[in-house]
């Protein structure tokens, strides 16, 4: 949805309202306590979480300082995101800097 | 019971949105229109609504009091000495120790209902036992939010409780709205936040001094006779409960200068 306002700010390459960045963050927030209130209650999550870590941790070393498992959801779809930067692989070769595995829930 | 009494909740989850002022208010304006009206403080903990009705001396008894049988439901009511159709019940006092269980709440507003037209429980805010109480006592629910993230946030997680329950209707009041910033699209419009909590929409209420002003007095604005941009939404808003089919406050229609013209102008929708 665009605005005559938005449609200026952006001719002129001003940032858009503050409304609009509200609405999208509000949007966000909600799917996500929405899901963490239906189905995924904030516990299971930290249970997985620990789980996907135990899992990946057999075969890498992970950085678990930058570790970052959340719920995003994008056009009415969630879905689980998880980054876990890898220190190195166990047989000592520092081959990844980063690796990203994404699943999907929905 | 013979009385067909409305208990109504108002209920926010956030702290500080106006739930204490509008019950105070709306509860004037009812007895006003000749509906006679009992509020509930169920906020023991930090009670506040005989604060703002100035009925902070005369409180003596609880409905702890009641329902130990300390005393008669009529000697725990307040009664308002310019409103007389309006009476305040705190629910209990700060040092209680042991809170009130659901079953107590339903009691006490039982013995409520045979007496008022209109019940409104003032809930505490969070989403914890205070707010599971006050819930059990009540049939339907107005849910306060303010144009803002976290206290729209925080009513999408009321509303998803109060939807697990048998309340009905559960209607939303948008209280300090700035038509200003939400004409130079600096705030969320009324649009946003009703469409994002998918409610009906029961009013809107203007930000504005006086709530403060009456708030210092302990007199409710709609107990006042002063022209003040609130006073005229709480009005609009207990007309709108009372079941009366006129239309909300628009924000929009409250700026008349040529710069308010212009701002709305900037809203238009294109794509």
């Amino acid at each position: 949805m665009m605005t005559l306002r938005d449609l200026i700010n952006k001719l002129l390459g001003r940032e858009q309202a503050s409304a609009n960045t509200a609405r999208e963050r509000l949007q966000l927030v909600l799917a996500h306590d929405r899901v963490d209130m239906s189905s995924l209650t904030t516990d299971l999550l930290d249970k997985m979480r620990k789980e996907i870590l135990d899992v990946v941790a057999k075969y890498v070393e992970i950085d678990f300082e930058e570790v970052a498992v959340s719920l995003e959801t994008e056009d009415r779809m969630t879905a689980l995101v998880a980054n876990l930067p890898i220190k190195r692989t166990l047989t000592g070769e520092i081959e990844l800097k980063k690796n990203n595995e994404t699943s999907k829930k929905k | 019971m013979s009385k067909n009494t409305r208990t109504i909740l108002i209920c926010s989850g956030k702290g500080g949105v106006g739930k204490t002022t509008l019950t105070a208010n709306l509860g004037i304006a009812l007895a006003n229109s000749g509906a006679t009206t009992a509020v509930l403080d169920a906020d023991f903990g930090l009670r506040n609504l005989d604060l703002l009705l100035g009925l902070e001396n005369r409180i003596i008894y609880t409905a702890q009091d009641v329902l130990d049988k300390n005393c008669r439901l009529d000697q725990a009511l307040v009664r308002h000495k310019k409103e007389p159709n309006l009476a305040l019940l705190p629910a209990g006092d700060p040092r209680m120790l042991d809170w009130m269980k659901p079953e107590d709440m339903k009691q006490i507003s039982k013995l409520l209902s045979e007496k008022f037209d209109y019940v409104l429980v003032d809930c505490p805010a969070g989403v914890e036992d205070g707010f599971k109480n006050a819930l059990s006592a009540c049939k339907e629910a107005i849910v306060v939010t303010n144009p803002e993230l976290s206290a729209v946030r925080d009513a999408d997680r009321v509303i998803g409780i109060l939807n697990t329950s048998d309340i009905k209707p559960i209607q939303l009041v948008i209280n300090r709205v700035r038509p200003n910033m939400m004409a130079n699209q600096e705030m969320l419009s009324i649009e946003d936040v009703q469409s994002i909590l998918s409610l009906p929409l029961l009013g809107i209420v203007l930000e504005d001094e006086q709530v403060i002003i009456s708030t210092n007095r302990g007199e409710p604005l709609t107990l006042s006779d002063s022209k003040s941009p609130a006073k005229k939404c709480y009005l609009n808003v207990s007309q709108r409960l009372t079941g009366k089919d006129i239309p909300i406050i628009d924000p929009k229609n409250e700026g008349k200068s040529l710069k308010d013209k212009f701002m709305k102008l900037m809203q238009t929708k294109i794509f």
